[in-house]
């Protein structure tokens, strides 16, 4: 893993002596290939240009690091229980950041802030009870890591925080301790990464179906935590739809259900004061979780449409449709801005393909939908026509498997290409919101209109890459992501002026009747905004809720509240 | 005279000079191909109002008023369609031409030059490809309605769909061919008839969506009978601005249009208007006896197209967007407080921004030298010609101190600016002699001897019309003639007691004049500020004293705004004397009427202006708004309550009696 990037070390975008764009690596499909099409996309939509790069600190200085506020009894008695431990620079570093653009930028810069002071590894949920126990006791604050995937800020250490801070890393619970065939529900230690958790689960036949962005590195534990939600979310469901029971170890004590009933009536469902906690609380330490067979059918498949607003109705009118229920799809806003662009082949075989289709219209403002159908055979090829027929009616048009395909393999890849930007001083983010049916042409149009005005304002030479995309249907509405980028040569304080344009981008999704966050999470980069976000009783609900379970502030990261 | 015409460092282009030179024919057939809005696919005509009907807002507001009456769904939506149908624009570029062929011909009869100032229309033309943009022209005279489509024809813009009174679309033929260049027609009395008012306000607002064209609509609502700026209407305002409210739209722009006129077409009809004699029913015939008035010269013309300004920053952080946030954008829904505001002192800045890019000609200049001459020297002697070439050059040094647009024609001797002046007014003033008297309206020969009551009528109806154009440079002077009014008044020169009296009297002038809401500061600051920098005051952070050279200015200024003070106060004067009840408007002012004449006559009064049937009408609301006098609408009249000591107590303050106290005025009205 990279200590100052995304992903797997040896899997990378970089432009080879023959100034090529190349992915490196062997683990995925783009592995090994050529993208001819990336250079003159990053020229042509940033003005970056290869001659001018902003190399990253190659290796991490030790130096930098401040050293360990160790609490001392805290240590010993935690060396008496045998869980492993760390103080090391790397451990610790590695340990203090999510992957917002902000906290990868400093590390690039070899800049390092506060970092937790000691790592420990549970590695199970009773050496958690003993670790959360032991740091109560010593007035020790803990940090719950999973994954790292974070983008809200979350992993932050506080900088005011004077006492020892203690990351515990669930990395080593990553057991499926029991497979009820009967139910279908798995239980599962939290800390398992959600690659290794569909691994596991398909040798016995089983899937869960949730599949986030990050789900190569993010764990079970983390989604709980942020309310995640994944790709297939229209087939099998969210984060809450999936958990059947959680475990979670707090200051006060362990808190659990009694049962494994499919619904309770039984006052304000517990199990929501846990998911969305983000580590305020305590630790989730063991998930029941619903699974699945296997899918007997997976297809594929994409829709080409003449603009965003005729893809965005087909959207709507398929969720309202039941055929939404086995397809998940992500849908793209225009094609000739966008990362897809990429590749080349794909893009102007649709184009052409469209164009000669359908004449007069404009190729700047063609849009694609990725779909993929999961199920029996015949219930998947029943809903493909439907959505085909649904889509035709928009003036969409079918454009292939391969395509579709290709759409889903760039959701894991889009994260290495900021790392490429970075290279060249491109500084990007996405981010996301969710919104009524009604609204999203409304916010995609003005989220995007204020980055550009903003950015404008703020004398960003290049114009900035400002696009969406609708990433999930709902009956009532849709989620929506934002990418934002641009090119920072000649600005003294980037990020800063980034933050202040994702800033005003947030407040515009508000003032649309946009949500604060549709999975992502408060962390520390939204809270400022979660008192207009549940009003003031709400966050008072929290606030006593976060005083009962927590009173000393032992878990805190200062998330949310 | 230049065509090029270079004023403060802008350039103004005279675009009747390319007409003089090459084809109208070719003019109207050339070309047009505008950039247009970057957003959306232009759609047509008929598919707006197609879209408006079929709006879900108004799907709400139909099953609203069929559960309210006995209609069925159906009958309520074809209501709609009659009503759209009867409002509806029907913009075609073969009338465009049509109407550009012909204003070539009328405006080069009627006008010597007509300056557009580039630079605005640049900025226009960049801001229209940017977002949705209303077009906000003043409104002193016919001309104003089709002048702009004019212009942005012939510069290759997008032209507007313009709002306009319905009595226009009754005029045979020519209703017609407005509607075909652009007009839509709104009814003037609309009251409360639920389903018209939803049906404009999604037109609108489909138009604004959409970004069909440029929305041109007057603030003002009203032609201007008196030349100076009327308050705004705040209706149409928020139709307009609702869909940013809303998310609707990214942004919205505002281009305040000033149209500056040396001389008005419709003068003498105003000046009789003003005096109760009713307005002709607009009809075609009207318009081809009206040819009679296209024989006459009316000087030169200036558009003016004002800095455009975005509504996204003008409401930063004076509207809450959220709000909409949890009902459905289409309910219908009352207006919040912060809309409402936000909607009137928009309206308001408007306004204020068009009083601010007008220009002036010297002949204002010259009413309002005239209006401080002894009312019987003008009608009888005249005013030495000399003495008003010297107080008019006086009074331009003042108005350039006071950052006025003024349109003096350079390398033209002073002299010959006024004298060409005085003859392009000639039905104003004549030039006999050494001097400059007015000019009446000719007894009808069948008439022996007047009645001492016409021939008041005959000297008011020059009086009016000489008023008006005085009030063309009335927002230059108003602000230091407040004060030089307070400071003559109260005879103070403690600032605190200024500013309570000129609070005092902005709230009494709240419907004569602009004064942009919650302002009142800077209103005063900026009259300090102006008076000190002609040196007429020195001010310190307590006092203000007028100083010796400043004597001048302070007693000018005084009697700039004299007429409007007076008419106020023999108002004041008749409410507390008389008994207003169950008595009609009309009645009510025909009774001022001839208590005003006994005034003149008896030769207690002067101002002839307090004959100005405005002028009433804008006492009267600044009273209600002041909750002094309240009115309500009887079975058949109106009927008046009037807080006669509150009234007397105002009257006496505005004398000078009693000292000012804060007025407590009530909320403006709902939308």
């Amino acid at each position: 893993m990279k200590w100052n990037g995304w992903g797997y070390s040896d899997s990378r975008f970089l432009f080879n002596k023959k100034g090529q764009a190349e992915f490196t690596g062997k683990r995925y499909r783009l592995s090994g290939m050529i993208i001819p099409g990336l250079k003159d996309w990053m020229e042509g939509t940033f003005g970056a240009s290869l001659q001018h790069k902003a190399p990253a600190t190659p290796i991490l200085n030790s130096t930098a690091v401040q050293p360990a506020t160790i609490n001392e009894a805290f240590v010993e008695e935690v060396k008496a229980t045998t869980i492993p431990f760390s103080v090391e620079a790397e451990d610790r570093v590695f340990r203090a950041h999510g992957h917002c653009l902000h906290e990868i930028f400093a590390l690039r810069e070899g800049k390092i802030g506060r970092v937790p002071d000691m790592v420990v590894w549970p590695s199970c949920h009773s050496d958690v009870v003993k670790i959360v126990e032991l740091a109560s006791k010593h007035n020790v604050c803990l940090i719950p890591y999973g994954g790292g995937t974070s983008v809200s800020s979350a992993l932050e250490c506080p900088p005011e925080e004077t006492r020892s801070i203690v990351s515990l890393d669930t990395s080593q619970m990553n057991r499926i301790l029991w497979i009820d065939e009967k139910n279908l529900t798995a239980h599962v230690e939290a800390g398992i990464v959600g690659q290794d958790l569909e691994r596991l689960l398909n040798e016995s036949g089983y899937c869960t179906g949730h599949e986030p962005d990050s789900m190569e590195f993010s764990s079970l534990g983390g989604w709980v935590a942020t309310r995640a939600s994944g790709m297939k979310k229209n087939i099998y469901g969210n984060i809450e739809d999936l958990v059947v029971h959680v475990k979670m170890v707090t200051p006060r004590g362990v808190i659990e259900k009694s049962c494994q009933g499919p619904r309770m009536s039984t006052g304000p469902d517990v199990h929501h004061f846990i998911m969305g906690s983000e580590g305020t609380l305590g630790v989730v330490t063991e998930v029941t979780l619903k699974i699945r067979p296997m899918p007997e059918y997976q297809k594929y498949g994409s829709v080409v449409f003449p603009n965003f607003e005729q893809g965005v109705a087909c959207l709507r009118e398929v969720a309202k449709q039941v055929c939404a229920k086995s397809l998940s799809c992500f849908f793209w806003h225009a094609l000739k801005p966008q990362v897809s662009s990429i590749f080349t082949s794909f893009l102007d075989g649709l184009k052409k393909f469209y164009i000669t289709k359908f004449k007069g219209f404009d190729p700047n403002r063609l849009c694609v939908a990725t779909l993929l159908f999961e199920g029996d055979r015949e219930k998947v090829l029943q809903h493909e026509k439907q959505v085909y027929d649904i889509a035709a009616k928009f003036g969409g048009l079918a454009a292939g498997e391969d395509n579709g395909q290709r759409g889903y393999m760039l959701t894991f890849v889009i994260a290495y290409l900021r790392d490429l930007g970075m290279e060249y001083y491109v500084i990007g983010e996405s981010f996301e919101t969710s919104v009524p049916w009604d609204r999203v042409l409304d916010i995609c149009r003005n989220v995007k209109a204020r980055i550009i005005r903003e950015c404008k304002d703020k004398g960003v030479q290049f114009p900035p890459l400002s696009t969406c995309r609708v990433t999930q249907t709902y009956d009532a509405g849709a989620c929506v992501y934002f990418y934002f980028a641009f090119n920072y040569r000649g600005l003294s304080d980037p990020i800063h002026m980034f933050e202040q344009v994702e800033h005003a981008a947030r407040e515009e999704i508000l003032a649309n009747g946009g949500s604060l966050s549709h999975h992502h999470g408060v962390g520390k980069l939204r809270k400022e905004w979660m008192r207009e976000t549940v009003s003031d009783v709400g966050l008072g609900m929290l606030k006593s809720v976060k005083d009962y379970v927590d009173p000393n502030n032992i878990f805190g990261n200062r998330n949310l509240l | 005279m230049p065509s090029t015409y270079t004023s403060s460092g802008h350039e103004e282009l005279d675009i009747l000079e390319e007409r003089r030179q090459s084809g109208d024919l070719s003019h109207a057939l050339r070309t047009f191909s505008p950039q247009p809005y970057k957003e959306k696919p232009p759609c047509s005509a008929s598919d707006l109002s197609k879209r408006t009907l079929e709006s879900q807002y108004l799907q709400y507001v139909f099953k609203e008023i069929a559960t309210e009456s006995s209609l069925s769904m159906e009958e309520v939506k074809e209501d709609a369609r009659l009503l759209l149908e009867e409002m509806s624009q029907n913009l075609q570029l073969g009338f465009i031409r049509l109407m550009g062929y012909t204003l070539s011909k009328v405006f080069k009869r009627l006008y010597t030059n007509i300056y557009v100032n580039m630079e605005g229309l640049n900025m226009l033309q960049q801001a229209i490809q940017e977002s949705p943009v209303i077009l906000m022209p003043t409104h002193r005279s016919y001309i104003d309605f089709l002048i702009i489509s004019y212009v942005l024809f012939t510069y290759d813009i997008p032209v507007p769909v313009i709002a306009a009174g319905l009595p226009l679309a009754g005029m045979k033929l020519v209703g017609e061919i407005l509607r075909r260049s652009g007009a839509f027609f709104i009814r003037r009395s609309i009251g409360s008839d639920k389903l018209y008012w939803a049906v404009l306000s999604e037109y609108v607002k489909t138009i604004v969506r959409t970004g069909f064209a440029p929305l041109e609509f007057f603030v003002e609502g009203l032609r201007s009978r008196t030349l100076k700026s009327v308050p705004p209407k705040l209706g149409m305002m928020h139709m307009v601005l609702e869909p940013y409210f809303k998310g609707e739209v990214f942004d919205i722009t505002l281009v305040p249009i000033s149209i500056s006129y040396d001389r008005v077409l419709e003068e003498s009809l105003l000046a009789h208007e003003l005096l109760g004699i009713p307005k002709p029913k607009e009809t075609t015939k009207g318009l081809f006896k009206a040819t009679k008035v296209l024989q006459e010269d009316y000087g030169c013309m200036h558009v003016n197209f004002g800095q455009p300004l975005s509504v996204r920053e003008l409401c930063q952080g004076k509207i809450n967007r959220s709000q909409y946030n949890l009902t459905p954008r289409d309910l219908p829904k009352v207006l919040s407080p912060d809309v409402q505001a936000c909607v009137i002192w928009l309206a308001h800045l408007i306004v204020r921004i068009q009083e601010e890019g007008s220009y002036i000609s010297p002949w204002s200049l010259m009413a309002c030298v005239l209006l401080q001459c002894p009312t019987s020297t003008l009608t009888e002697r005249g005013m030495v010609w000399s003495e008003l070439k010297d107080r008019t050059l006086w009074l331009k040094k003042l108005a350039l101190r006071f950052g006025a647009h003024l349109r003096w024609p350079e390398q033209v001797s002073d002299q010959n600016v006024l004298l060409s002046m005085v003859a392009l007014h000639h039905s104003i003033v004549a030039h006999k002699g050494d001097r400059v008297c007015l000019v009446r309206e000719e007894v009808p020969i069948r008439k022996h001897r007047l009645s001492a009551e016409e021939e008041v009528n005959r000297t008011a109806v020059a009086m009016l019309m000489l008023a008006s154009y005085r009030n063309q440079s009335l927002h230059i002077f108003l602000r230091p003639a407040m004060l030089a009014t307070v400071i003559q008044v109260t005879k103070s020169t403690q600032r605190d007691e200024l500013f309570t009296f000129f609070c005092f009297l902005k709230e009494i002038l709240s419907n004569e004049f602009i004064f942009v809401p919650g302002k009142s500061t800077q209103d005063f600051e900026e009259a300090c500020f102006l008076m000190k920098d002609c040196g007429a005051i020195l001010f310190s952070p307590e006092e203000v004293t007028v100083t010796e050279a400043g004597q001048e200015v302070v007693s000018f200024l005084c009697a700039f705004i004299q007429p409007f003070i007076r008419s106020y106060q023999v108002m004041l004067d008749f409410l507390t004397e008389h008994e207003i009840k169950n008595i009609s408007e009309k009645e009510l002012h025909l009774a001022v009427r001839s208590f005003v004449i006994k005034l003149i006559l008896s030769g207690e009064l002067q101002t002839y202006e307090a004959l100005s049937s405005d002028i009433q009408k804008n006492i009267l609301s600044a009273l209600r708004t002041l909750g002094v006098l309240t009115k309500f609408r009887g079975s058949k009249d109106n009927e008046y309550q009037v807080d006669k000591a509150a009234v007397k107590r105002i009257n006496d303050i505005l004398y000078g009696k009693l000292p000012p106290q804060l007025l407590h005025r009530t909320p403006y009205a709902k939308l």
